[in-house]
This record gives C-alpha cells, sequence and structure tokens, in this order.
C-alpha cells in the first residue's frame, strides 16, 4: 500500500493534499498498489467523511488528543506507529510548509530520507524516477532511491492537479495512537496587520525582483505601473529589504494573484514566488539571464536589461 | 550558550552552469563559490544571540571540500570563533542523510544548545539537512525560522515560525533545539578589517567525514536543463530597447491587454 497525508487544520482540508492523492493514485496505477489516505487528529475527525469519498483503500485517522494541534514531534510519533503497523511501499506527501516541517524527521526515523518537491516521475520498467528543481530552478535532476522502502516522496504545488483525483467510496478506520509530550508548543497562528492592498483584485501587476538592484531604482517600476495603470508587487527579497511592504510580496509566503497581465522585472522565478503568480493571463518577463526559469513561464520576454526595457516601455505606452 | 551553525558552499548565484560530462552535478572547475544565502542569515542570528547574552560561542561547520574554507574564513571574519571543517572530496554525490549523519558525528561532542541552519541549500535544495540532524541527535527542531526571541532564552527559546499565505506562529522550544533559518531574518553584517586579521588566529579544526552508507537514499542520475513547457516569444533579439517596443505593440494588438 501506499500511505499518503491528509494535511488540515482543526478538520479543514489543506486542498495540496488532493494533489497528493493524485500523485499517490498515480504511482499506486503504476506500481500495482493501492492507497491509503492517513489524518492525524486531536479528535473526532470531521473530514475523514469528505476523503472517504476518493478511490482509496481506507482513511486511518491516527487520533490522539495532542495531535490537536500540530507539532513535528507529535505529528512524527502518529505517522511513525502507523508505518509500523501498515508497512507501505511509498509515502506521499505535498511539499506544504508543514511537510517541510516533518516529513524529514519521519524518515529519519526509518533510517531514510524525504526525496523533496518533486515535479514529475517516470516509470522506468519498474523503478520509480523522480524528478527535482536544483539550483534555484536552473537544472532538473532525475534521481532514483536506493535500497530498501519504505520511500518518502513530496511533490512540489502542481506537479499533480487536486481534481484529477479519482472518486469512489472508502472506509474509516480510527487508529489511537501514542505520542510522547511534544518538547515544542505552539501558540496561535495569525497574519501579520491586515493587507492594505488587494492585489488580488489587480488586472495589472507590475513585479519587481532583485534585479531592480536599489530602492531608488524603484522610482522606474513605479512609473511604468503608473503609466499601465497597474498595482506594484514584489518578490520576496524586495520586502525583506523593506523597500516595499510585505502585504505587496507575491508568492508562497505572500499573496497569490491572477491579473491578466503581469510583468516581472529582474525576477528570475525561484518556485516559491511562481506559485504565487502562475495562473496570471498573460505574462511578460524582462530578466538579464536568457537562463532564467522565469522565461519557462513567460508568454513575452525580453532577454536584457530592464533599465533600458522600461523607460522605452514607458515612453510607447503613453505615445498610446 | 554555545551555538553551532551550518553553512555550505555553493555555486554562485549568478553562475552560467555547465552539466558536467558524467552528466551527474554541473561542472565547478570554473564555477565562482559563495556561502548558501540563508546560511548567511543563519550566521547573522546566531552571532546576535551571543552578542545578546553577552556570552557564549559561535562554532561555525562546514561539509566540504578543501576550497569550502574560504566560507569558513569569511564566518570567522564576520565574528564566529571557531569553526569544524568536516572534508570530504565529493560532497555532491552524498545524499543528506548521509551528510547530516557525518556532520552530527562532527559536533556531537560539542553539545551545543543551540544548532542553526539554512532552511534550504540553493544548489542541491533537499530542504532536510538541518531536521535530519535534529533527528538524528535527539532534539527538537523549528523549520522557517523568521524570527528568534532572544530575551526568551532561558532553557527554552520562543521562535516565530512563517507559514503559508502570509501567516505566522510562534512556537517554545525546549532546549538543546536545532532552527532553521529563513532568509531575510535580518540585515546581515559586513566583515571589519579587525575581524578579518582576528580571524587568522581562530581555530579550525579538520574532520575526516564519517561518511555511512544509507539505507535508501537519493541518487542523482542525471542532471540537464529544464524541459521548456511554454512557447515564450522572446523580443527584440538581445536588444532591450527594440524588445520594449515589439512588446508594448504584441500587448497591445496581440494579447490585447492594455
Ligand atoms: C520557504 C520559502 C518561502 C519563500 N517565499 C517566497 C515568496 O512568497 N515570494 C518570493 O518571491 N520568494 C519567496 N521565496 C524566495 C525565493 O526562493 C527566491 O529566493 C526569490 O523569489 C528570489 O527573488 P528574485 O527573483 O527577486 O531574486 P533573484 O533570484 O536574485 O533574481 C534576480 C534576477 O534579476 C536578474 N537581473 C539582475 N539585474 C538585472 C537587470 N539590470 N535587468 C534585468 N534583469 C536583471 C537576474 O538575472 C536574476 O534572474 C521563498 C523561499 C523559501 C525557501
Ligand atoms: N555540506 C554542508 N555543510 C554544512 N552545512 C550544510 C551542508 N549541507 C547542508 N547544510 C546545511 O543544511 C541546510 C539545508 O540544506 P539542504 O538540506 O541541502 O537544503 C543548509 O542551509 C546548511 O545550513
Amino acid at each position: 500500500m501506499i500511505l499518503v497525508f491528509i494535511e488540515h487544520k482543526d478538520c479543514v482540508l489543506n486542498k495540496a493534499s488532493l494533489e497528493a492523492i493524485a500523485a499517490a493514485q498515480d504511482i499506486a496505477g503504476q506500481i500495482g498498489s493501492t492507497v491509503g489516505a492517513v489524518i492525524p487528529c486531536g479528535g473526532d475527525c470531521v473530514l475523514a467523511a469528505e476523503i472517504a469519498n476518493y478511490d482509496l483503500e481506507k482513511v486511518i485517522v491516527a487520533t490522539n488528543e495532542r495531535l490537536s494541534t500540530y507539532t513535528p514531534d507529535g505529528y512524527t510519533d502518529a505517522w511513525a506507529e502507523i508505518i509500523r503497523k501498515e508497512n507501505p511501499s511509498h509515502i506521499v506527501m505535498a511539499h506544504t510548509y508543514q511537510v517541510r516541517d516533518f516529513c524529514p524527521k519521519l524518515a529519519a526515523r526509518f533510517g531514510k530520507e524525504m526525496v523533496g518537491d518533486c515535479i514529475r516521475y517516470v516509470n522506468n520498467g519498474g523503478e520509480l524516477v523522480f524528478t527535482r528543481r536544483i539550483f534555484l530552478g536552473k537544472l532538473d535532476a532525475d534521481v532514483k532511491i536506493k535500497g530498501e522502502g519504505p520511500y518518502f516522496v513530496t511533490f512540489q504545488s502542481g506537479a499533480f492537479r487536486g481534481d484529477s483525483a479519482a472518486a469512489g467510496t472508502a472506509s474509516v478506520e480510527t487508529v489511537e495512537v501514542e505520542v510522547a509530550e511534544p518538547r515544542m508548543s505552539p501558540e496561535e497562528p495569525f497574519q501579520e496587520a491586515k493587507a492594505s492592498v488587494d492585489l488580488t483584485k489587480s488586472e495589472i501587476i507590475v513585479a519587481v525582483g532583485r534585479g531592480i538592484k536599489s530602492e531608488e531604482n524603484l522610482a522606474v517600476a513605479k512609473e511604468l505601473a503608473d503609466a499601465l495603470g497597474a498595482d506594484l508587487a514584489a518578490s520576496r527579497p524586495i520586502c525583506d529589504s523593506e523597500w516595499l511592504p510585505i502585504d505587496r510580496q507575491i508568492g508562497s509566503s505572500g499573496q497569490t494573484v491572477a491579473p491578466k497581465l503581469y510583468i516581472a522585472l529582474g525576477i528570475s522565478g525561484a518556485i516559491q514566488h511562481i506559485v504565487g503568480m502562475k495562473n496570471s493571463g498573460t505574462i511578460v518577463a524582462i530578466n538579464k539571464d536568457s537562463e532564467a526559469p522565469i522565461f519557462d513561464l513567460a508568454d513575452y520576454g525580453i532577454v536584457g536589461d530592464l533599465f533600458e526595457a522600461v523607460p522605452t516601455m514607458i515612453e510607447e505606452i503613453k505615445k498610446g | 550558550m554555545k551555538i553551532v551553525v551550518l553553512m555550505k558552499q555553493v555555486a554562485n548565484k549568478d553562475a552560467v552552469l555547465r552539466i558536467r560530462s558524467d552528466e551527474r552535478w554541473i561542472d565547478e572547475s570554473d564555477v565562482s563559490q559563495q556561502t548558501n544565502e540563508s546560511d548567511g542569515y543563519a550566521l547573522e542570528e546566531a552571532l546576535r544571540t551571543k552578542e545578546a547574552k553577552g556570552e557564549g560561542e559561535v562554532i561555525v561547520c562546514t561539509l566540504g571540500k578543501q576550497s569550502a574554507k574560504s566560507v569558513i574564513k569569511d564566518a570567522l571574519a564576520r565574528g564566529a570563533d571557531r569553526a569544524i571543517h568536516v572534508l570530504v572530496e565529493d560532497e555532491n554525490s552524498l545524499s543528506p542523510f548521509q551528510i547530516a549523519e557525518a556532520i552530527g558525528s562532527a559536533i556531537k561532542e560539542e553539545n551545543p544548545d543551540l544548532i542553526f541552519t539554512g532552511l534550504q541549500s540553493d544548489d542541491a535544495s533537499y530542504g532536510q539537512t538541518g531536521v535530519v540532524l535534529a533527528e538524528l541527535l535527539d532534539i527538537p527542531h523549528a523549520t522557517i525560522v523568521i524570527e528568534v526571541d532572544r530575551e526568551s532564552i532561558n532553557g527554552s527559546v520562543r521562535v516565530k515560525r512563517e507559514l503559508e499565505s502570509g501567516w505566522y506562529q510562534w512556537f517554545n522550544y525546549k532546549m538543546p533545539s536545532l532552527l532553521t533559518i529563513q532568509s531575510g531574518i535580518s540585515q546581515i553584517r559586513y566583515a571589519s578589517l579587525k575581524g578579518i586579521m582576528a580571524a587568522k588566529r581562530k581555530e579550525i579544526r579538520e574532520v575526516e567525514a564519517a561518511i555511512g552508507d544509507v539505507d535508501s537514499g537519493q541518487v542523482i542520475e542525471k542532471v540537464y536543463m529544464p524541459l521548456k513547457t511554454k512557447e515564450t516569444q522572446i523580443l527584440g533579439g538581445g536588444d532591450a530597447k527594440a524588445g520594449a517596443l515589439e512588446l508594448v505593440e504584441k500587448l497591445r494588438n496581440e494579447a490585447r491587454v492594455l
């Protein structure tokens, strides 16, 4: 059996887990196996019934009141017990921040490691070969896993489609697991001051990255945004440097946007940025480096200096 | 307060990458190297923590070849007290479990109160060396740490972790513990001239790596340029101004978004 992790907060599903179900079903089809879903939960899990509507061998709710809030210690103990009991060939998870936090620990408990953040896999005559992005998205690596299972595999957001997870009916099994007292105690999650701009409603976004070089240079991007009636946004390093407020950050730890036009100036296109803007209508990239990963996503690209391209664009737009 | 910081040498961000002839990694022979970005922040956080406590020791640990010494020297110049260099020739053929294990055996006897690592290496991007190390040392860990409440340190430490989509969460951790540090957590200091001079007298202990056989490690079979999934129209043929003119025309008349 292949076990897939269902992530949730207070029994509200993290939709990334549907992508993980799709991935696990796909692999099960290739290797002639079945899929079981695992939900760590503090009590009666109302999410289990929802997950039971997928084509799964069973849904396992691992319960202990120490699992009512996430901790890496608690989740690792719970999972380890389920793995020992079920003896799965693979454990499949979506590469979310929570999974990054506990999956490597869980794998290490079995003397193994995670093959993390995969973007696809192929079945090479019975042997699975996984592909990971390395060097900040500039290269791909095909990797094999040596030795005995269980194998721990996580997939990048978007590698599989959540809506392609096959429906079915699964039985629900509740297992009381042992969880040692976690060595960490969480407080309530919170958001920083409410966003003052809602970029999710923008029609056009001009986004700047580290290629802008200095805070003063933001003026040229601002001028382009004004000429286009666009909102200004940024990659993370720009917000880290406080050149723009954090509510302008696009990406996995910032906002997710889908304007009809997204213009990326001096942004390399790291996955954590891309997940926040890949559904934009038309994507434009201006970047000095012809191999920047952002070009894989762009409809139009200019390979060159943004400080040459942007003033010309402004002039041309103003001509109307 | 004893703090170990893991720092890795990686290819420069802007380096042109060529694939090695065996296709298993890049050709590193003429690629300039730098300290992994988040590891620089991990060091900064360690130095600030020691300073806030007013006592303690910051020990840098790097696993890599002889040339990775430049990472160590730079860290010592910024204020780290001493360093452990775990020597291996071909670090890129090791799996993250093997790296964590080798580092673990090199630092174990130090019994640090805190271990700081970067959250991810910019080359292999395993995103797990620190977490695996914590499990091997049987200490708790926190990933994607964006703030350390230094006032709170007293047998335990309160840290702010980044969650997805602009959410955060504070956790209280028993010490010793391991924290993986997010880039941008603070402003990184430069090495002063005094620091550079002082670094020359600081200890760098070399240890041979104890590389274990990992039971199910990942092995890179082949490295290649990503397959293009989208037809991108590259405009201007290398002339940015010509590209800009073409772009505005296309946005108006082809994409019809202006
Ligand atoms: C857990 C985690 C969460 C993250 N969350 C986010 C997030 O929410 N949002 C986000 O954006 N990032 C996020 N990141 C960071 C992300 O991995 C990248 O580091 C970041 O997106 C890079 O920003 P950048 O493209 O601006 O900078 P770089 O990667 O440094 O790219 C700068 C680009 O500018 C180009 N350039 C330089 N000069 C010029 C010029 N004159 N003209 C044209 N081009 C030029 C360069 O060729 C380069 O491609 C996260 C990372 C992690 C690990
Ligand atoms: N060879 C190494 N030497 C020292 N630290 C390392 C090494 N490899 C990984 N690390 C640390 O582990 C973190 C995560 O790396 P990775 O698991 O490769 O993404 C890095 O940011 C470093 O702090």
